[in-house]
């Protein structure tokens, strides 16, 4: 539950909060103050059959009327019977896009009298910018990462920077996927902190409008600037009774009592041979999970020999060499890396970070190629019990 | 618990090469100063730095100097590589980046009033230089000190005069041997656990740092335990693929473990159950 | 011979041995020397006396032609040289060099067979300290066999 503490901070926690309703023809004003205010606008986006993030200039640029159908290695665009503007969950891509860069570069050098100079690389100043659209499980990702880069032995000043500066403007869940599972992780799908501004939406006969609220004092003077009228008591009971009915549609859970020793117990568990005839090790469950963060670093120096940069790209311990060391790897088959993975997701990260690595966002469910999922794999761990029954 | 690091540990500082030396065939010694005469390169008895050559790469390297002259770096490297091999043949003169120092340390003041055994395998006596070092110059606050070194044949092994010196101080017992001896070849020959019997231990006033190849370091803690050293009182340097050095790659996982942060020093207790898992 | 009988009372080999075994080993002990340099056993000779070290370092050594004899272990204070002459043919299969002067308790291996098979109780416990001296040295030369310092590419 440490990610709940993190989320629910004193300032955030307020069982008034919901004083507002916004018009839903109103959301282009809240773009539009945003902008004013210095701020670039990201937010879900329908492109080559993904909701993925992007610059969104008004609502128009949303996927108004679309939802999502996921399951194991499956996801599909449908259309909706109604005009929502987010009525759909979490695509293939995560906030991490942006505040944990895919590719950066660290710092430029030059050859100098047989020794070398750093160039002024003074992080060019980060835009700020707006995260529309950030559900239940996203705060938390972002949450546990503010934890692994900023609060650990070192702080990481390309997190730090394109971190701060967001604002975020956070949508609570609806409905849920079926390979989401936020709730029996406690991540969701209510939000409870971590926010500037937070939005549920209400489409029915009243109206198209969203329940709004601030969780901060930059929020709150947005807020300010919009155009609300007061929420009713009503309002609340609909927007919270949506939200549970989002956590019920849920078809999946991890059950995590004890999951770190059950996974730190179980290594030689035959399960994971199991898997490991299925996984392809192609590394898609942890770029499109919003809590990895591995990263290599590349040294790379121009054709003259004169200039050398180092550049960090995302990096995942699927590959075949991410424990290259003396001539081999140390984790050469599939099966070795998967556990890797795996229990560090749900268990290391525990002794390192105080929380669980995993959200229950399920992205990890629905983009694999096999369809691999990972709350199937710690039932069957679980259940297989020690005697190790696959 | 946040450190406010102001120095970026991401950014080389740039140290010029003073000296190489030849240790064995494929061994050298370097020392490296910084670039800016002031810059103090304080460190602790078992950490590493990273080593950065202009346009090849960056390597973890242990510093095996002493740590009381912090206005230098000394590394001990063993070209077995592309960037090792770049590293070792840097002229005098010439610039290298340095990041760090980095990770954990013996347990050089734990260890204070009593008996220190080092066992180092191969290249493993590089990191431990520093410990000896430190104990030596302040011999009073140390029971005996037993450093047991196995290498692969006479000319692999390090430091051979520093080697001579250290076993004529009183108090002080140094054995060495071979894996493969020769004629000329006059000690021990046999794997380095095959020293325990000849060195004069009491375990329970004991303090063992063991650094050599992960199969050498498995053997020699398992026979410290049988000779009667606890779990608490056995300390290993362990190794895994390093890119960052600051926590944040994730490459360097052992377990639970970055051994860029959490190590690469670590109790015996630590990483007991690690120790034994294929492909961890 | 008494003196002799304490000392091999008190090799660590023998610790524990009960006292009419360690008077039948006794007579058939007796107090050696080596000079440096000199080849204690060579490698096919008959394998009729094994060695309690007691000073000095021995070499194990394996002729390779055409290179120079390979040392592949040594053996020095309070170990046993040789356990050849337990088993048939009775023939050494290394040589052993004295590296140092060496001091040994060398004992009449025909003597101490014909004794083993006349009381079993005493083979049993020399048979039982030679199976663990053998598997001391079959793993560390397992370990030395690894190559641990060797570059892997």
């Amino acid at each position: 539950m440490a990610i709940l503490n993190r989320l629910a901070r004193a300032e955030d926690r307020a069982a008034q909060r919901w004083q507002h309703i916004l018009a839903a023809d109103q959301l282009g004003k809240l773009i539009e103050v945003l902008v004013r205010k210095g701020y670039e606008v990201i937010g879900p986006t329908l492109r080559d059959g993904a909701i993925v993030y992007d610059h969104i200039e008004s609502p128009d640029d949303l996927p108004k009327g679309w939802t999502d159908e996921q399951k194991p290695g499956h996801y599909r665009l449908h259309r909706r019977d109604d005009g929502a503007l987010f009525g759909y969950v979490v695509g293939p891509q995560s906030w991490k896009k942006y505040t944990h860069p895919a590719e950066v570069r660290l710092w430029a050098a030059e050859r100098q009298n047989g020794t070398f100079r750093i160039l002024n690389n003074e992080g060019k100043p980060v835009h700020p910018r707006a995260f529309l659209g950030a559900r239940a499980c996203e705060l938390a990702a972002i949450a546990v990462q503010d934890r692994v880069l900023l609060e650990d032995k070192y702080r990481d000043p390309i997190y730090n920077r394109h971190r701060q500066g967001a604002f975020i403007i956070a949508v609570q869940c609806t409905q849920a996927a079926e390979t989401c599972f936020c709730a029996s992780m406690g991540t969701g799908p209510q939000v409870t902190g971590g926010f500037d501004l937070v939005l549920t939406e209400l489409l029915d006969s009243k109206g198209h409008r969203f329940l709004l609220a601030a969780g901060s004092d930059r929020g709150a003077e947005v807020l300010s600037e919009l155009k609300t009228l007061p929420a009713t008591e009503e309002d609340r009971r609909e927007a919270a009774a949506k939200v549970e009915a989002a956590a019920r549609q849920q078809v999946r859970s991890i059950d995590t009592t004890g999951i770190k020793e059950l996974l730190y117990e179980n290594f030689e568990h035959p399960r994971w041979d199991n898997v490991a005839s299925r996984c392809l090790t192609c590394a898609n469950c942890t770029m499109v999970c919003p809590t990895c963060f591995c990263t290599s670093v590349e040294d790379v120096s121009g054709i003259s020999g004169d200039h050398a940069e180092r550049w960090r790209r995302w990096d995942s311990c699927f590959t075949q060499n991410f424990s290259y060391i003396h001539g081999g790897s140390i984790r050469t088959s599939a099966k070795a890396r998967y556990r890797q993975w795996m229990t560090h997701k749900l268990a290391s990260w525990i002794d390192q970070f105080g929380s669980s690595g995993c959200v229950g966002c399920g992205r990890c469910i629905t983009w694999c190629p096999v369809g691999i999922d990972i709350t199937e794999e710690v039932r069957a761990i679980r259940e297989g019990g020690k005697s190790g029954d696959p | 618990m946040v450190t406010s690091i102001t120095i970026d540990p991401m950014l080389p500082q740039p140290y010029l090469v003073r000296e190489v030396s030849k240790e064995t065939p494929d061994t050298f010694t370097l020392r490296l100063d910084p670039e800016n005469g002031a810059r103090d390169s304080a460190f602790r008895p078992g950490q590493f730095s990273m080593l950065w050559v202009f346009g090849v790469g960056e390597l973890p390297i242990s510093i095996s100097g002493d740590p009381t002259l912090s206005n230098r770096l000394i590394y001990t490297v063993r070209s077995v590589g592309q960037a090792t091999h770049s590293l070792v043949n840097q002229k005098v003169g010439s610039g290298v980046g340095v990041r760090g120092p980095f990770g954990t340390g013996w347990p050089v003041e734990a260890a204070r009033g009593r008996d220190v055994i080092l066992v180092a395998g191969g290249i493993g006596l590089a990191p431990l230089r520093p410990v000896i070092y430190q104990v030596l110059q302040n011999r009073k606050d140390y029971g005996r000190l037993v450093i047991l070194y196995g290498g692969r044949s006479p000319r692999d092994l390090l430091y051979r005069k520093e080697l001579a010196k250290w076993a004529r101080i009183p108090e002080t017992q140094v054995l060495v041997t071979v894996d493969y001896g020769g004629i000329g070849w006059h000690g021990h020959v046999g794997v380095v656990t095959t020293l325990f019997k000849y060195s004069r231990l009491h375990p329970a006033r004991s303090v063992a740092m063991v650094c050599g190849p992960e199969i050498m370091m498995r053997f020699v803690v398992r026979d410290l335990e049988a000779v009667g050293l606890s779990h608490d009182d056995i300390y290993l340097s362990m190794e895994r693929n390093m890119k960052c050095a600051v926590g944040f790659c994730g490459h360097c996982q052992y377990g639970p473990h970055f051994i860029c942060k959490d190590g690469p020093v670590f109790r015996y207790e630590q990483v007991r159950p690690l120790l034994e898992k294929y492909e961890l | 011979m008494e003196t002799l009988e304490r000392i091999i009372g008190e090799h660590p080999f023998f610790a524990g041995l009960d006292a009419g075994f360690l008077s039948l080993m006794v007579s058939c002990a007796s107090n050696v020397r080596f000079t440096a340099g000199t080849y204690i056993l060579k490698e096919g000779d008959a394998a009729n006396t094994f060695y309690l070290v007691r000073e000095g370092k021995v070499a194990l050594e394996l002729l390779a032609p055409p290179h120079k004899p390979i040392i592949v272990s040594t053996i020095s204070i309070g170990e046993i040289l040789g356990w050849s002459w337990l088993m048939e043919p009775y023939r050494w299969k290394f040589s052993a060099r004295a590296v140092d002067d060496v001091r040994a308790i060398a004992l009449d291996a025909r003597c101490l067979r014909t004794k083993c098979e006349e009381n079993h109780d005493l083979g049993y416990e020399v048979l039982k300290r030679f199976a663990g001296i053998v598997e001391q040295r079959l793993d560390a030369t397992r370990l030395q066999l690894l190559d641990v310092y060797a570059v892997r590419r």
